[in-house]
């Protein structure tokens, strides 16, 4: 069975927010919302699963400092360990208070941009993607909602729906 | 539902509808230049066209055609790069820390103070490696596998510690601003494919890397942003305080001394957000967003400026208390040399620019004064440059060993570098103007409904019906 998307354009933020949770309790599929600035509140209405992108950040920032006390260890303890005025340099954790900057650096350096590139590949924004767009003013002031509807039907079993609620355009 | 206190001033002026703050803010990016933007850009790309010949002069030549000299071994490269690094903080610090501290206001300035933080970085960067001996082994304080053995660097340094840190820096900057201008980009991809743009919807199809502001992207987008901007803040605050042990972990008198992190890091963002006042009142009126970024903006600036100047202050004055209370001869001498041997007039203007000029922004009058904010920002980036001139070259030409003692004058190269980087700034902070939207557009359209003048007309208009019934 074959599914097609029906949008609404909107211009209200708040009509909009009203719009889907009304519409998800008549049972409507309320798949995605495109709108020129991130909404408050949308998530909910929307059901969206909470995002697991800080996550991954914390994960990148502890291999980054992982990375540096290795890299760190290797270079200045164990492979060519020299005596520079004095300072320690047979025992990772004598110098650890030196070797502190560039361990938290390093932290920052992986965690930022690992979580970057993820949100990149996982969202697929790239150079090069095409973009999807619904309404030409949907970076500008419109908010788009996409509904799921079964391949029969289309925009005008909705339209009434749809323009009660606030919405100023149907089209699909 | 959105509510914010009707005492609270409007963030955008105007009574500006959603669509009206896009043609505002793409308008100057999709029109062509104006006169004011050409004659700045010619103005900056002829500085930055000396900075081409002073610094292809210095590498070529060496380092000779300065003015060091054994004594003083840093002088007016070291303190062009603190100058610029320093400057970059407050776009960070508008970016990052106000964000945490979910201060709306900056969602106006936020885009142009990260541009400039970048801009600013990328200069201080030049200055660093310009004044290698061998730029052409500038890489060699990054540990790579070498055939020396593989000579590694020495990561108790503090030199390396800055090889982390200013490129940790300048790459998060480069993504947290970056990351924030795709969707911009996407209303400009938009609006050229409305307009029939062939050029530009091409261009900026490729720079907004395909974005469509779905639920879950604008989600994640928000994640990333506030991760970002926690990250950032304890990323800004190491940077300038590694920076600062490059002269506190000496034992230079005047550099040795525990109150430099802190120090420095408030004076990074006192000179930066005088930077970013510098700018943003060009930009505003030039660009005619005088309802975005608002007096009530430069307002907020400006008490930044007075608390972090007041900062500034309080750290000289306890750096002479204990120059004195130690008891070392030689860290009583440094300030005694500082305020009264032949570089009293760079001390002085220090002191002046730097203690009193912020405290003039008590007043309310002066604070909400366009004028007076543009003046008395120059004023404090001078005072600063004079603050890092007068830590550097005073302490290192008259140090422990009296016969060393040395004067020290710039040449017309380190001169012309120092110039030139302005126009290097300038000249990549005008590219940004025209090719990129100066504020950041989708951010600022969140605060519509709650802090545009209509809002609070209409908040006010409710609170008086609910009164008066």
């Amino acid at each position: 069975m074959s599914k097609k998307l029906v949008y609404g354009i909107f211009e209200d933020e708040d009509l909009l927010l009203h719009a889907i949770r009304s519409l998800r309790q008549k049972g409507v599929k309320v798949v995605d919302v495109i709108s020129p600035y991130p909404i408050h509140g949308m998530d909910e209405a929307l059901g969206l699963k909470r995002t697991r992108i800080s996550i991954c950040c914390f994960l990148y920032g502890v291999t980054g400092t992982a990375l540096a006390l290795l890299m760190m260890w290797y270079m200045n303890i164990f492979d060519w360990p020299m005596d520079i005025g004095g300072k320690p340099s047979f025992a990772l954790y004598k110098n650890l208070p030196a070797f502190i900057p560039v361990t938290f650096e390093s932290t920052v350096l992986c965690a930022a941009h690992g979580m970057v590139i993820t949100f990149l590949l996982r969202s697929k924004i790239l150079p090069g993607v095409e973009p999807k767009i619904i309404d030409v003013r949907q970076s500008d002031d419109r908010m788009v909602m996409a509904i799921q509807v079964k391949e029969s039907q289309g925009a005008g079993d909705f339209r009434s729906m749809l323009m009660t609620e606030g919405a100023i355009e149907v089209k699909e | 539902m959105h509510a914010e206190s009707e005492l609270r001033l409007p963030l955008i002026l105007g009574d500006k509808s959603i669509h009206q703050i896009t043609e505002d803010v793409c308008r100057p990016v999709e029109a062509k230049a104006n006169k004011y933007w050409w004659m700045c850009f010619i103005v900056a790309f002829s500085l930055f066209a000396w900075w081409v010949i002073a610094v292809s002069y210095t590498v070529g030549t060496g380092l000779g055609v300065w003015g060091l000299n054994k004594t003083v071994g840093w002088a007016w490269d070291i303190t062009n790069f603190v100058w610029w690094v320093g400057i970059g903080h407050a776009g960070t610090l508008i970016s990052a820390i106000l964000l945490l501290f979910r201060q709306k206001w900056r969602l106006s300035i936020n885009r142009a103070a990260e541009a400039m933080t970048i801009f600013a970085v990328i200069c201080a960067a030049s200055f660093i490696v310009s004044h290698m001996g061998r730029p052409w082994v500038a890489y060699w304080p990054i540990p790579l596998a070498n055939q020396f053995g593989s000579l590694w660097v020495n990561f108790n340094s503090p030199l390396v510690w800055d090889v982390f840190a200013i490129s940790t820096y300048f790459s998060v900057s480069l993504v947290f601003w970056y990351s924030g201008l795709i969707p911009d980009f996407a209303a400009i991809r938009d609006r050229a494919k409305a307009r029939g743009d062939k050029m530009m919807h091409f261009w900026y199809t490729i720079f907004s890397f395909g974005w469509v502001g779905s639920a879950k992207n604008w989600q994640r987008f928000e994640e990333v942003s506030l991760v970002l901007a926690g990250i950032s803040t304890p990323l800004v605050l190491s940077v300038h305080s590694v920076v600062s042990m490059d002269f506190a972990t000496s034992l230079v008198p005047g550099w040795h001394t525990t109150i430099f992190p802190p120090y420095f890091v408030a004076g990074a963002i006192f000179s930066g957000f005088a930077m970013v006042q510098t700018l943003m009142i060009m930009t505003r009126k030039v660009l005619n967003l005088e309802e975005y970024i608002t007096v009530y903006h430069i307002d907020m600036m400006n008490r930044i400026i007075l608390i972090t100047g007041s900062i500034v202050g309080i750290a000289y004055i306890t750096e002479f208390f204990i120059a004195w209370y130690s008891g070392v001869q030689y860290e009583s001498y440094a300030f005694i040399n500082r305020a009264t041997g032949p570089y009293w007039w760079a001390y002085w203007s220090m002191m002046t620019c730097n203690v009193i000029t912020p405290q003039l922004f008590w007043s309310r009058r002066l604070r909400n004064s366009v004028t007076a904010t543009f003046i008395i920002s120059i004023f404090v980036n001078i005072g600063m440059w004079f603050e890092r001139f007068v830590i550097i070259v005073t302490s290192l030409h008259r140090d422990y060993v009296p016969s060393s003692w040395v004067m020290y004058h710039p040449t017309w190269v380190e001169i012309g570098i120092f110039l030139g980087s302005l126009g290097l700034f300038f000249t990549c902070y005008l590219l940004f103007a025209r090719f990129c939207p100066v504020i950041a557009l989708s951010e600022l359209k969140t605060i519509v409904k709650t802090s545009s003048s209509q809002a609070k007309k209409a908040a006010k208009h409710h609170t008086h019906e609910e009164v008066v019934h």
